[in-house]
């Protein structure tokens, strides 16, 4: 048998693989991607929000034609403990008029129609494939070797898109293992439910959608994160928690889920559904300390196997895509000159930097640690302030003045003075 | 050498669950597979051709979706697919079906050439009826080796091949002429792991189409209209029960172990 030669070959047929194999494609670039799901989508998991203006980048007539759910016109944000929430919530008329801000979407069928796109305009897609490592060559990176018989693919430039667990980068010696600490494991479920009910409970109307994205302590004093998302027929509802707190409080994730679905706040929103799928998934939350190397000769990394996720506004897809739509324009001027060494797909960086990508990264750069060493931050303010809420609104014939007295000796008592100037001061200087 | 693998797409069956209050399946958001039994047909044709030379056909009745599972067959490194597709065809049973699917065959022999090898599953997953590749091999009046274990020889010289079949009692090797039609076991083989060559060529292989505009068919014998099958009664399999979990030291155990089955195998003897 022949050698498999193609221009590009990519690794993963997620959002960053499959938005370069678009932009390559529609290029005129001869383009393989190798997936090892069943299909694309199979493996896919995230919270289920879509961002069209990153999208429109790739497919330009988006969101007509794709499988979206609502289009959201309410976001809340919640800190909870275990049996509360303080809520901030923002919905605007802006949101309901097109070109929507973002949609809500179910992976599996999304993720079908992106690679359809990527096909239709002339890539191929290989799936049921694992990509075991890269053909290397005087230390330039010349291909991929799959774990199929013939299975080895030569390629002017290798895409790495193979996700948050990325065996390229790896092999490749770009990045060390995994760190419990800055990974957090993810479960979801989608639950059914009539759209009826979904409009009724969320007050919304049509294809008009809500998110809620929470924070605190929601079983075992153990920081969470976790969300609940629209769709037309069921909603999202998941939960995170790095996997290094998972392990020290004994949380095993199903436990976290179904803390969450009993929660006063949930349950009557989810009250009678029915699950219809369960998901797990790994989220790197290192941010922009623990990105591996970026560039190689004849190798570029994407997505989240180059940790592109920002933690803080629970963003990932959008950098995914945005990430591999730029990998893809490094390549089209590379091959311009002929040249795929590391020096030439350096400018792959340079656009990273100048898009938001980077400068979001950068931005929160110190918080992934920050929240590390000052798990307060993240537990014990969501439960102040319930407790707070729940004092100041209670009626008791205890005088207001009285009440913030307590909340405020109640705060300095739990943190100290000093700590909540310190962590304001921290917080600021993280974000700000 | 020719050989011709009749396949179907059939809902994933571990997948399907029962809704006990209305006793009716739950079919949503199962996905669909090529018939397990097919899977190893396939496997079947693709290592005689690898050892004999020829090439691997493959043809399917069903809707447009159903070229997923011929694209599967394609991608174990079958030659070409047909899917015949059209309405007349609906609510087929498996009398019917067997027509649709001896005039589809006689199409794909007049395009390709005459067929030395017929495969089909031993049944689908989805209606265990086992009688579909039989009816093709009556209409082509072959002989006809159901529940194939093992093919001992093929002589294409000769024209014969010696072959095993399952039976209830045992096995049985049979030699018989070729053209030859077998249905197929799932331990004929073991599923290998197909080689990325076949693959590519699979995602860049078009289906070739059938349907009543070019496969000549006698409308009296297609679809629910023509299909004599009827369904007597429908009913819902009792909750399957969870199993007794018996505890105690070893002896105790297996004590109480015998207790249960006595009564069992004397019934049985």
């Amino acid at each position: 048998m022949s050698d498999i030669k193609y221009d590009v070959a990519i690794v993963g047929a997620g959002p960053a693989g499959l938005s370069a194999a678009i932009v390559l494609a529609k290029a005129g670039v001869n383009v393989i991607v190798v997936e090892r799901g069943r299909f694309p989508g199979a493996k896919n998991v995230m919270g289920g929000v879509f961002y069209t203006d990153c999208m429109k980048g790739i497919v330009e007539e988006f969101p007509n034609g794709a499988p979206v759910e609502r289009h959201i016109i309410e976001q809340r944000m919640w800190m909870i403990d275990d049996e509360s929430y303080v809520g901030f919530g923002h919905k605007n008329a802006k949101f309901d008029k097109e070109p929507y801000n973002c949609h809500t979407v179910l992976r599996a069928q999304f993720d079908k129609w992106l690679a359809k796109q990527a096909t239709d305009a002339g890539a191929l897609i290989v799936n049921k494939t694992v990509v075991t490592e890269p053909i290397m060559e005087d230390g330039k990176v010349v291909g991929i070797k799959t774990g199929r018989p013939e299975g080895d693919i030569k390629a002017n430039c290798v895409i790495v898109a193979d996700g948050v667990n990325s065996l390229m980068a790896k092999s490749l010696g770009f990045r060390a293992k995994l760190k419990k600490e800055s990974v957090a494991l993810a479960v979801k479920e989608i639950i059914g439910l009539d759209e009826k009910v979904i409009n009724d409970r969320f007050n919304v109307t049509g294809s008009q959608g809500v998110t809620i994205e929470m924070t605190g302590s929601l079983f075992k004093g153990a920081e969470a994160m976790a969300f609940l998302y629209t769709n037309k027929k069921s909603v999202s509802l998941g939960v995170g928690m790095i996997i290094e707190d998972m392990m020290k409080h004994n949380i095993n994730p199903n436990e976290l889920i179904e803390s969450l679905k009993k929660h006063p706040a949930i349950s009557p929103l989810i009250a009678g559904g029915e699950t219809k799928e369960y998901l797990a998934h790994m989220i790197p939350e290192g941010g922009y300390n623990d990105m591996p190397q970026l560039v190689g000769d004849g190798v570029m990394i994407t997505g989240d196997a180059a940790t592109m996720v920002n933690a803080v506004h629970r963003e990932g897809s959008n950098l995914a895509i945005t990430s591999g739509k730029l990998a893809a324009q490094t390549y089209l001027e590379a091959a311009e000159e002929g040249d795929f060494s590391s020096a030439a797909l350096s400018s792959y960086i340079d656009k990273l930097q100048e898009s938001f990508v980077m400068s979001d990264l950068k931005k929160y750069k110190a918080l992934p640690k920050l929240l590390q060493k000052n798990r307060q931050l993240l537990d014990k303010y969501p439960k102040l302030m319930n407790d707070a809420a729940f004092e100041l609104l209670t009626v008791d014939g205890i005088s207001k003045q009285e009440k913030q007295k307590h909340i405020w000796k109640n705060m300095k008592q739990q943190i100290g003075f000093t700590n909540m100037l310190k962590d304001l001061y921290k917080i600021w200087r993280s974000v700000g | 050498m020719h050989i011709l693998v009749f396949v179907k797409q059939v809902p994933d069956a571990s997948q399907v669950r029962v809704n006990y209050e209305t006793g009716t399946l739950i079919r949503e958001g199962v996905p669909a597979i090529l018939n397990p039994f097919e899977e190893h047909a396939v496997e079947e044709a693709v290592r005689l051709k690898n050892e004999y030379g020829g090439k691997v056909t493959i043809i399917t009745m069903g809707p447009p979706q159903a070229s997923e599972a011929l694209k599967q067959c394609l991608s174990r490194g079958a030659d070409k697919a047909y899917l015949l597709s059209d309405r007349i065809f609906a609510g087929s049973d498996t009398l019917a079906t067997s027509y649709a699917l001896y005039e589809g065959a006689r199409k794909i022999v007049d395009l390709e050439g005459d067929v030395d090898l017929f495969f089909a599953g031993k049944q689908a997953i989805d209606g265990d009826t086992a009688q579909t590749g039989p009816g093709i091999a009556t209409r082509f009046n072959l002989p006809l080796i159901t529940y194939l274990i093992k093919i001992d020889e093929l002589n294409l010289e000769e024209k014969y091949v010696i072959a095993t079949r399952l039976t209830e009692f045992g096995q049985e090797t049979i030699k018989a002429p070729i053209p030859v039609f077998f249905t197929v076991e799932e331990s004929l083989n073991i599923l290998s792991h197909s080689p990325l060559p076949y693959l590519i060529k699979a995602e860049k292989a078009e289906i070739e189409l059938l349907s009543g505009k070019n496969v000549p068919l006698d409308k009296e014998q297609c679809g629910l209209k023509h299909s004599p099958t009827m369904v007597k009664k429908a009913f819902t399999p009792e909750k399957r029960q969870r199993g007794a979990t018996l505890s105690g030291t070893f002896d105790d155990v297996v004590s109480q172990t015998a207790d249960k089955i006595a009564p069992f195998l004397k019934k049985v003897s």
